[in-house]
């Protein structure tokens, strides 16, 4: 049914399984002396971005070549998009080469989104982080992430979701993309969310939203099977939405400390690049309980599995089987 | 001329019983029942609505400079597909209209263009900048005898500068029409501020930005005793503002978009960038606030806003589309749906807000009157039971960027006459 993947609030909690499921069973080729599946040859990935994101960029780029698709990277910088071609434009001339999927990184809210629904282009789109809406491969590899660290077991929590798990977002909400998709999908798997920021930087109306919003972390930290460390950047301060960095660092950053407040169990996300000293201490950085570069990791296979549903199945659909049936049955 | 002679059998005078009405040597020459020709062009009328010819206070015309978008000639012949007799151009043209000679070109052009009135609005500031008045008085004084100044699509932020202007007008009668918006609330603002942007992360434009701008106004209004207008209302609580205002006895009156009377930011969750406007589309909540003002008279009329936007400017993510949207061929059918079919107005009541007080509040001469013998034959003939989906390939207007393409309205303007020359015949321009 759905050919692109444009919100985390458009997947149902199978729709979600499933992809992690599919990550799971992929993640295994990592281990293999040859990466490479060859399940996407002769299918064109176009990596549009109109913003920079070498990090995000290279993971997909790695997920489609490990499925032997042939990748295009697009970049605004020194393209025709830099000289005022439109987005609708560069759209047409990559429906003209045969892009079979594009992945848009885009600076506007709903540009992927437009993309999908305008009729310009007839292949799938992957919204790789669109303004300060969504960015729902980012939630859906902290899903996969948590689920491996906190549901577990031997199969990395093969058919499971994130039921009654309690996981905390510390930072800016309002400008984060990560914050956006992963509400929507941690409580589609079941989990408890709860947001931490200054009130400066949580959005008018997030009243609404599936989830707690608190504004001090000491209390939260206790009940967090999870915490995500967000990004702040250091420009917010120029617009008053705090202080001074080290105010914020005082008030919302981890460091050892806060950190010991967590339950053993608990564990540190961060979706990078860190601002060390800012939101995260290197102490909590550097530990055993952060998964930074796990979630670097857990992106390439997720990255995989989104592109492989979306391309590959009769119908290209999200919920169509996975390549090989040796998942545990659903119990939920 | 035989031609400008016509007789209308059958009319409902602002909704009241049928009567014909003659229309000879540009006047209103005779009203009755039973009147027999003479010669005159017969228009059966069948019980439809006749008004007095529309007025708009706020009407982008797009020229000179925007002339891809629309010009004074495809905007008044859409104003007149809309049941408009006379249009106020706003004045955020290339180049502004802030000296004599520009409005003297727009009000020029309007003139050649036959199909309706066109009364320039002068900027209050140079170049809409808000640093330094224009001259106000030169554009006063000349040919288009300017009497409303704003800066609209900009806000006039500066306390000063507005107290100033507001004063200033006073010599002549004028009145400053304010685009309320505080500019630092609204920085990189894309939609309303509240539960719909939240969730599609784009920035907010809050109602407050607007409120404490007219907040500020008609304390200024009142300390200098001048006339204020507020373009574009769109929120309840600056509804409430205004109606404090005026329980004080202070001149200030108020406009209210056909969109804003109908449409939410619910619809921007397409991300189509059609319905991007400014200020922004707002919850159902103020949409319901805005109709209760508009019926009980806090919000003096309607005006369109009528901001005509070329197709690639439309055709784009959010981000990069301009804000605006077309009113002047649809604004009496959201009208009739919103207010009259919802029984919160009566066609009376929309002579009243769709001309008498937008003409009174422009100061403009020979619009807004009553229709009554020896009265300008500017008038416009609505069919009420007409219902249909809007085409945009059927507008006048040259540009498209219509919210309603497909909806169905209702209402449907048959014939508009300009001083006794019929400008839309059957529903179509002549």
């Amino acid at each position: 049914m759905k050919r692109h993947l444009i919100s985390a609030a458009d997947l149902t909690r199978d729709d979600a399984v499933l992809i992690l499921d599919t990550a799971e069973e992929l993640a295994r080729v990592a281990d293999r002396t040859i990466r490479k599946l060859p399940t996407l040859r002769g299918r064109t990935v176009v990596n549009l971005f109109f913003e920079d994101s070498t990090r995000t960029r290279i993971s997909f780029e790695a997920a489609a070549k490990r499925l032997s698709a042939d990748v295009i990277n697009f970049s605004a910088k020194g393209s025709s998009v830099s000289k005022g071609e439109s987005l609708k434009d560069t759209a047409l001339t990559l429906e003209a080469m045969g892009a079979d999927a594009v992945v848009i990184r885009h600076h506007d809210s709903g540009a992927p989104h437009r993309l999908a629904t305008s009729g310009w282009i007839g292949g799938s789109v992957v919204n790789a982080g669109d303004g300060t809406h969504e960015h729902p491969t980012q939630a859906l590899l902290d899903a996969f992430t948590l689920r491996r660290r906190l549901v577990g077991g031997a199969d990395g929590g093969v058919g499971r979701d994130l039921a009654g798990r309690r996981v905390t977002i510390v930072g800016d909400i309002l400008h984060s993309r990560v914050a956006r998709s992963g509400v929507h999908l941690l409580t589609t798997l079941g989990a408890e969310v709860t947001l931490v920021a200054p009130p400066t930087l949580v959005p008018i109306g997030a009243g609404r939203w599936p989830c707690e919003v608190s504004y001090d972390l000491d209390a939260v930290l206790p009940k967090s099977d999870a915490v995500m460390m967000l990004r702040v950047q250091r420009e917010r301060m120029q617009a008053a939405f705090f202080p001074t960095e080290r105010e914020y660092a005082r008030r919302y950053g981890l460091d050892g400390r806060r950190m010991a407040r967590m339950p053993d169990h608990a564990v540190v996300m961060h979706p990078g690049p860190m601002n060390r000293g800012m939101e995260i201490t290197a102490e909590v950085a550097d530990s055993d309980r952060c998964t930074a570069v796990e979630q670097v990791a857990n992106g390439v296979s997720i990255r995989m599995a989104v592109l492989y549903l979306l391309l590959s199945g009769a119908e290209s659909a999200v919920g169509t089987p996975a390549p090989t049936p040796t998942r545990s049955e659903e119990t939920e | 001329m035989s031609t400008d002679t016509h007789l209308i059998r059958g009319a409902r005078i602002l909704g009241g019983e049928p009567a014909d009405v003659r229309i000879a040597d540009g006047t209103v020459a005779e009203i009755g029942t039973g009147l027999t020709p003479d010669g005159a062009e017969v228009i059966e009328a069948d019980g439809q609505i006749l008004l007095p010819g529309l007025v708009d206070l706020h009407t982008h015309l797009r020229e000179p400079g925007r002339e891809d978008s629309e010009t004074v000639l495809t905007g008044t012949r859409a104003a007149a597909a809309g049941g408009y007799t006379a249009v106020h151009a706003m004045a955020n043209t290339f180049p502004v209209a802030d000296t004599a000679g520009v409005v003297e070109q727009v009000w020029r052009l309007g003139k050649e263009s036959g199909y309706c009135d066109v009364q320039p609005v002068g900027a209050v500031t140079i170049g809409l900048e808000g640093k330094q008045l224009a001259e106000l008085g030169a554009m006063h004084d000349s040919a288009a005898s300017v009497r409303v100044f704003s800066d609209d699509g900009k806000c006039v932020d500066d306390a000063v500068i507005m107290r100033r202007a507001l004063e200033y007008v006073k010599a002549f009668d004028g009145v400053v029409a304010q685009h309320a918006q505080e500019p630092r609330l609204t920085e990189g603002a894309q939609m309303n501020e509240g539960v719909v942007s939240a969730e599609l992360g784009l920035g907010g434009w809050p109602a407050v930005a607007e409120e404490a701008i007219i907040a500020r106004d008609v304390l200024l209004a009142a300390h200098v005793d001048s006339r204020l207008h507020i373009c574009h209302l769109s929120t309840a609580g600056s509804v409430e503002i205004v109606r404090w205002a005026k329980s004080k006895g202070w001149n200030v009156t108020a406009e209210v978009t056909p969109h804003h009377l109908l449409l939410t930011d619910e619809l921007v969750r397409s991300y189509d960038p059609v319905y991007k406007v400014n200020p922004p589309l707002r919850t159902e909540a103020d949409v319901m606030a805005l109709r209760e003002a508009l019926a009980d008279g806090t919000i003096d009329c309607v005006a369109t806003d009528h901001a005509p936007h070329p197709h690639e400017d439309k055709d784009c993510e959010w981000g990069a589309a301009a804000m605006g949207m077309l009113g002047l061929e649809t604004a009496l059918s959201v009208v009739q749906h919103t207010m009259v079919d919802t029984g919160l107005l009566d066609w009376a009541g929309v002579a009243d807000r769709m001309s008498f007080r937008p003409a009174a509040i422009g100061r403009l001469a020979g619009h807004g009157r009553p229709v009554s013998v020896g009265e300008p034959a500017n008038l416009t003939l609505v069919d009420p039971s007409y219902r249909g989906a809007v085409d945009s390939a059927r507008f006048a207007s040259r540009s498209r960027n219509t919210p309603y393409q497909g909806r169905e309205l209702p209402g449907r303007v048959t014939h508009t006459f300009l001083r006794g020359r019929a400008t839309v015949m059957d529903g179509k321009l002549v």
